[in-house]
């Protein structure tokens, strides 16, 4: 049984290919065949949101979904955030310095990729809007807060430098 | 919480998924379909479920799709939760299919979870095995003997447990329009939104006359099905819609439901007192809804 199968997955831009067991999510597949250890692993059942990565632009858990099942798909990860040219920090990433939104980080990235979805679809949404976009996203530091904050400032940090 | 190790098909046509599901049902191997696996991951992860074999529907284009058919909204098995919650088509003639969608775990979930996987999965939970009882949903399914179309009283046998057989597949789901003037609800207590209801209830009805008609009444997270509340629809039947006949109905629906599930995060009873505040609040926002 389990024969081993190719995937060929684009993470942040660049392809990769691999063999792997059908079995392998794409969280551990980020983790252990590409070394990308940014996308983190909480409650590996779909609640936490610890490992959230964007497949073809839609926030997902990447423990909830094979590698094989992302054959073919573009798969977006917290290192593929910053921008490559100036190793200037996305402004999500900023935000989430600047107002401490975060404790021991550990759920941060999960955080930051449903935000970057949400954002990428309004870069003005209310306070009930960004809490359930991340209502999905548990952080036991209960740094709920200054999470809120940190998407708030984001948000406007991307309106301004998208404005005219 | 690694899952146990299996086989991997992503065939391209139903065709083919079911070849496969014949195939492996033949030699006495334990094959399970994969749709958005935002259930099924979770159970291989904790090893509940270890299938030899999984056939993956996410290469079939062709059931992602959601179009009308005269009254009917046909909804393809494989479109996503995000899918149906962005329709305009859903939003407009299906409000209370589309607002029972929202209801569905967080964005995430929804944006790979799919309409078909909830049907299939059956979780006793689920919203959607609900809103079919209560809206007549119908389930298509294809398998060796050819295609059938079966009606939700029939589909859901138990607890994560449907009529479909071992090599056949659900295609797709039928919802029939929303009868005009008809006001409707859905409303569910979960520990946090998006989590999975300890109970829920969906109703619809109309008011003719300064009566109730139509009452339909169905729960949800209770009972090993989602379960029409007989009692509470002939209790409100040609009644006025008031505070005090939901509250009559509400009662005589809890009362008569089976013994409710006992786990870690309710008692029986608990759910049962649900089921009566939570029927008559959907009762007065489904009358509130009616024209």
């Amino acid at each position: 049984m389990t024969t081993r199968q190719r995937t060929t997955v684009t993470v942040n831009g660049r392809v990769y290919e691999r063999e792997v067991e059908p079995r392998l999510t794409l969280a551990d597949f980020l983790r252990h065949e590409l070394h990308l250890g940014g996308t983190h692993v909480g409650c590996e059942h779909g609640v936490c949101g610890a490992c959230n990565v964007l497949i073809d632009g839609r926030a997902s858990r990447s423990c909830l979904t094979l590698a094989v099942q992302v054959d073919g798909a573009q798969v977006t990860t917290i290192e593929g955030l910053r921008n490559r040219e100036t190793g200037q920090l996305h402004p999500i990433q900023q935000a989430f310095i600047d107002e401490h939104g975060m404790q021991c980080g550990f759920c941060t990235p999960g955080f930051i990729m449903t935000t970057l979805e949400m954002l990428a679809e309004n870069t003005n949404p209310s306070d009930e809007q960004i809490k359930d976009a991340l209502g999905g996203n548990l952080c036991r530091c209960t740094g709920y807060e200054t999470i809120l904050k940190s998407v708030r400032l984001a948000a406007r940090r991307l309106r301004e430098s998208s404005a005219p | 919480m690694k899952a146990a190790p299996f086989d991997y098909h992503a065939p391209p046509t139903v065709d083919s998924a079911v070849a496969l599901l014949q195939r492996f049902e033949s030699e006495g191997i334990d094959a399970k379909v994969l749709a958005g696996g935002q259930s099924l991951m979770p159970m291989l992860n904790m090893r509940v479920a270890r299938p030899q074999v999984l056939i993956d529907l996410g290469r079939i284009a062709a059931l992602d799709y959601i179009r009308t058919e005269n009254s009917m909204l046909a909804i393809g098995a494989m479109t996503s939760k995000r899918a149906a919650e962005d329709s305009a088509l859903v939003r407009e003639r299906q409000p209370l299919f589309h607002a029972a969608t929202q209801l569905i775990g967080h964005r995430p979930i929804r944006n790979r979870g799919t309409v078909g996987g909830s049907f299939a999965h059956a979780d006793p939970a689920a919203e959607y095995p609900a809103v079919a009882l209560v809206q007549d949903i119908q389930m298509k399914a294809q398998g060796p003997h050819g295609v059938r179309v079966v009606p939700a009283r029939e589909f859901f046998v138990t607890y994560m447990t449907t009529c479909l057989e071992a090599a056949e597949v659900l295609t797709e789901v039928r919802i029939p329009a929303l009868p005009p003037g008809i006001g409707w609800s859905i409303q569910e207590f979960a520990k946090r939104d998006g989590d999975l209801a300890l109970a829920g209830v969906v109703a619809t009805l109309r008011v003719v006359k300064g009566v109730c008609e139509d009452v339909r009444i169905a729960a949800f997270g209770v009972n090993a099905t989602a379960v029409r509340l007989a009692a509470a629809e002939a209790a409100l039947q040609g009644r006025p819609p008031t505070p005090e006949n939901f509250a009559r109905a509400a009662a005589a629906g809890a009362e008569a439901l089976e013994e409710p599930i006992a786990d870690v995060h309710a008692t029986p009873a608990y759910r049962r007192q649900l089921v009566r505040v939570y029927t008559g609040r959907c009762l007065a926002e489904a009358s509130a809804r009616a024209t």
